[in-house]
C-alpha cells in the first residue's frame, strides 16, 4: 500500500498530462499550466526545508569547531543579515525589492559581482580544459585539433583576414557535421527521456521512491 | 535679395531638401504646373478572421494584407471588434510590419466581426469588417497527430520489449564504459579512504534529467554503502534534497548498513547557479573526494566543476543531455555518458530484464528514424534530380515526410 498509492498517483498524473498534450479544450488544456503552479506553491514549502538544512549543518559545524567553521560562522551571519534587510526594506519601502532597498543594494553589490567573479573563472578553465582536450594524441584527437583551430579561427576576424577558407570552413563544420552529431544525440535523449517518462508511470522505474 | 531666396529654394529642391510627403500624395498631370491630389492612404484589405486552431477557446486570429506600394507609409494597425449590432471597439495594437494579430479576449461561441484600422502620421483608415467568425475549443489538437502516431508506435515498442524481457527472452545491450567503471570509481575512492563526490546537476525534480541523477542515485548509494564510504549529495534544490534524502536512506538500508546513513551529508547549498557551483567546489577543495559522479542538468557551471574535479585528481563520471555542455565534459571527466546514456543508465546498473526492454525499444525505435533520414534524404535527392521544378512523385514523398515529422 505504501508504494502502491504513489505508483498510482504517477501513472494518473503522467496519463493526464499527455492526454492534455493532445486535447486542449478545458479541463485538460490548462492542466499543465496548472500543476506548474502547484508545484511552485509546493517548491516554495519545500525551502523552508533547505534553509533548515543548510543553518543547522552550518550551526553543527560551528559548534563542533570543524575545519573551515569561521566560514560556516559567515554564512550564517549573511543569511541573517539578507534575511534582516529584506525585512527591513519590506517594511520602508513596502518591498524588498524596491531599488532603494539595502536587500537591493547587497544584492547588486554583493551578489552580482560574486556571481560574475565565479563565471569569470570559465575563461581560465576553458584553457586548462581545452589544452588537454586539443593535444593531439592520436587521429581523432588530431582531427578535433584542427576542426578547433579552424572552427576558432573562422569566428575572429583575423581568420578572414588570413584567407576566406577561414570562415567558410567553420561554417561549414558547425552547419554539418557538428549538427548532425547533437541531433543524433538529441534525438537518443529524446527517445530515452521518453523510455523513461514510460518506465516510472508503468511504475517498473522506482529507484526514486522509497 | 528676393533673387538670392528664390535660388536656395530652387536648389534645395533640386537636392531633394524639399519637405518629404507620404507616398500615398501623387503628382497629377506631371510638368512644372503639376498639382497634388490625395489618392487613396494605405488601408488594410481582406481582413479575415478564424479561430485559432488547436486552443483552448477564448482567442480569434486576425490576419489582413496591405498593398506593397503603400506599406512603407504604415506606422502601425489598431484592430477594432464588434458584434452584429455593437460599436466596433479597440482590442489591440500591431506593428507596421505585422499583418496577424491574436485577440485573446473573446467569448466562445460569440461571432465577431474585426477591422483593422491603418495608422500613417496623416491618415487612419479602417478596413472593410471580416466575415463573421467565432472561437471555439477543441477536444483534439490535429497539428500534433503525427506526434500522436510516433509516441503510440514508440510506447508499443517499449511495452512490446518489456514483455518479451518478462518471457525470458535474452537481451543483448551494448556495454557503456562510463557506467562500468561506477565500481572501479568507488572502490578507489574507497582504497584511497576518501568520500564520493554525486552532484545531481543544478535543476528541480521536474526536470527530467534530474530525474535521470535520482534514479541512479540509488545504485550508486547502494554501492557505496556496501564499502562504506561516505558520500556526500550537495543539491541546489530543496525538493531534490528530500528526494535524494528518501533515495539513499533506502540504499543505505537495503545494503544493510542504515545506521552509517547520515541525512545531514545530503545537503542544500543554495538556488543560485554560481552560488551553488561555488559551494561544490569549496567541497571539493576541501574534502578531496576520490570519485566525483557529476551526472543530472548542467549549464555554465559543468566546466568549473568538472576542471576542480581534475585539479584534485578524481576518477570523474559525468553526464548529461544538454549537448552544449557535453564536450566540457568529454574533456574534463574521465567518463561521460552522452544524453541516452544518462536515461539508460538506471536500467544499465539494475540489470533487470523488464527495464532493459525499454532499451531495446530505444534502438528500434532510432532503427526507424535513420531509416526515415534516408528515405527522406533519398526522396529530396532524386526529385531534384528528376524534376527540378519540384513536380516528381519523389517530392512529394519528400514533402510528405518532411510536413510529417516537422
Amino acid at each position: 500500500m505504501r508504494r502502491t498509492v504513489p505508483l498510482v498517483i504517477t501513472f494518473l498524473t503522467g496519463a493526464f498530462l499527455v492526454v492534455s498534450f493532445f486535447i486542449p479544450h478545458d479541463p485538460f488544456g490548462q492542466l499543465e499550466q496548472r500543476l506548474l503552479v502547484w508545484f511552485a506553491i509546493v517548491s516554495g514549502f519545500t525551502m523552508l526545508l533547505g534553509i533548515d538544512s543548510l543553518v543547522r549543518s552550518h550551526i553543527r559545524k560551528v559548534t563542533r569547531r570543524r575545519d573551515g567553521w569561521g566560514h560556516s560562522v559567515a554564512l550564517i551571519a549573511g543569511l541573517a543579515v539578507t534575511v534582516a534587510l529584506g525585512i527591513a526594506g519590506f517594511v520602508k519601502y513596502d518591498s524588498p525589492f524596491h531599488i532603494q532597498s539595502p536587500f537591493m543594494f547587497i544584492y547588486t553589490y554583493s551578489i552580482v559581482p560574486l556571481q560574475g567573479t565565479m563565471f569569470a573563472l570559465l575563461a581560465f578553465f576553458i584553457a586548462s580544459a581545452s589544452y588537454r582536450a586539443f593535444r593531439a594524441r592520436n587521429s581523432v584527437a588530431t582531427m578535433l585539433l584542427v576542426a578547433a583551430v579552424i572552427v576558432m579561427l573562422g569566428r575572429v576576424p583575423i581568420g578572414a583576414a588570413i584567407s576566406r577558407f577561414f570562415p567558410a570552413a567553420q561554417e561549414w563544420i558547425m552547419n554539418y557535421p557538428q549538427l548532425a552529431a547533437k541531433r543524433g544525440i538529441q534525438i537518443g535523449a529524446a527517445l530515452g527521456a521518453m523510455s523513461m517518462s514510460l518506465r516510472i508511470m508503468l511504475g517498473i522505474e522506482r529507484s526514486y521512491l522509497s | 535679395m528676393s533673387r538670392v531666396l528664390v535660388a536656395v529654394f530652387v536648389l534645395a529642391v533640386a537636392c531633394g531638401v524639399a519637405p518629404s510627403r507620404p507616398p500615398y500624395l501623387s503628382s497629377a498631370g506631371g510638368g512644372a504646373h503639376a498639382d497634388t491630389v490625395l489618392t487613396s492612404p494605405p488601408t488594410a484589405c481582406r481582413v479575415h478572421a478564424e479561430d485559432v486552431p488547436d486552443d483552448s477557446g477564448g482567442q480569434m486570429l486576425v490576419t489582413w494584407e496591405v498593398p506593397p506600394e503603400t506599406a512603407e507609409a504604415v506606422t502601425g494597425f489598431e484592430i477594432l471588434r464588434y458584434a452584429p449590432g455593437e460599436e466596433p471597439t479597440p482590442v489591440g495594437e500591431a506593428l507596421p510590419g505585422e499583418r496577424q494579430f491574436v485577440d485573446g479576449s473573446v467569448e466562445d461561441g460569440v461571432p465577431y466581426h474585426y477591422v483593422v484600422r491603418t495608422l500613417t502620421p496623416y491618415a487612419q483608415t479602417d478596413s472593410e469588417p471580416s466575415e463573421l467568425a467565432t472561437a471555439a475549443a477543441q477536444w483534439f489538437a490535429r497539428g500534433r497527430t503525427s506526434i500522436l502516431v510516433l509516441t503510440a508506435l514508440f510506447c508499443a515498442a517499449v511495452l512490446y520489449f518489456i514483455g518479451k524481457a518478462r518471457g525470458g527472452a535474452e537481451l543483448y545491450i551494448r556495454k557503456i564504459p562510463g557506467l562500468d567503471a561506477v565500481d572501479d570509481a568507488v572502490g578507489r575512492a574507497t582504497e584511497m579512504g576518501r568520500p564520493v563526490l554525486y552532484v545531481p546537476g543544478i535543476e528541480t525534480v521536474s526536470e527530467v534529467g534530474t530525474l535521470a541523477a535520482l534514479t541512479i542515485l540509488g545504485h550508486v548509494a547502494k554501492r557505496i554503502a556496501q564499502h562504506g564510504t561516505p558520500l556526500d549529495v550537495p543539491v541546489a534544490d530543496p525538493i531534490v534534497m528530500t528526494t535524494a534524502q528518501e533515495i539513499v536512506k533506502q540504499a543505505y538500508t537495503e545494503a544493510g548498513k542504515s545506521d552509517d546513513y547520515d541525512p545531514s551529508r545530503i545537503a542544500y547549498l543554495t538556488y543560485d547557479q554560481f552560488g551553488y557551483t561555488a559551494g561544490v567546489d569549496g567541497m571539493m577543495l576541501r574534502q578531496r573526494p576520490g570519485a566525483v559522479f557529476l551526472l543530472g542538468t548542467f549549464y555554465a557551471e559543468s566546466l568549473i566543476m568538472a576542471e576542480t574535479g581534475h585539479a584534485i585528481g578524481a576518477i570523474q563520471i559525468a553526464g548529461t543531455k544538454e549537448t552544449s555542455q557535453l564536450p566540457f565534459f568529454v574533456a574534463a571527466c574521465d567518463y561521460t555518458l552522452i544524453g541516452e546514456e544518462l536515461f539508460a543508465a538506471s536500467s544499465y546498473l539494475s540489470r533487470e530484464p523488464v527495464m532493459l526492454g525499454s532499451l531495446k525499444a530505444q534502438d528500434l525505435a532510432k532503427v526507424w528514424i535513420v531509416f526515415f533520414i534516408l528515405l527522406a534524404f533519398t526522396a529530396g535527392t532524386v526529385g531534384s534530380l528528376v524534376s527540378p521544378e519540384g513536380r516528381s512523385v519523389f517530392t512529394r514523398i519528400f514533402e510528405i515526410l518532411r510536413s510529417w515529422f516537422s
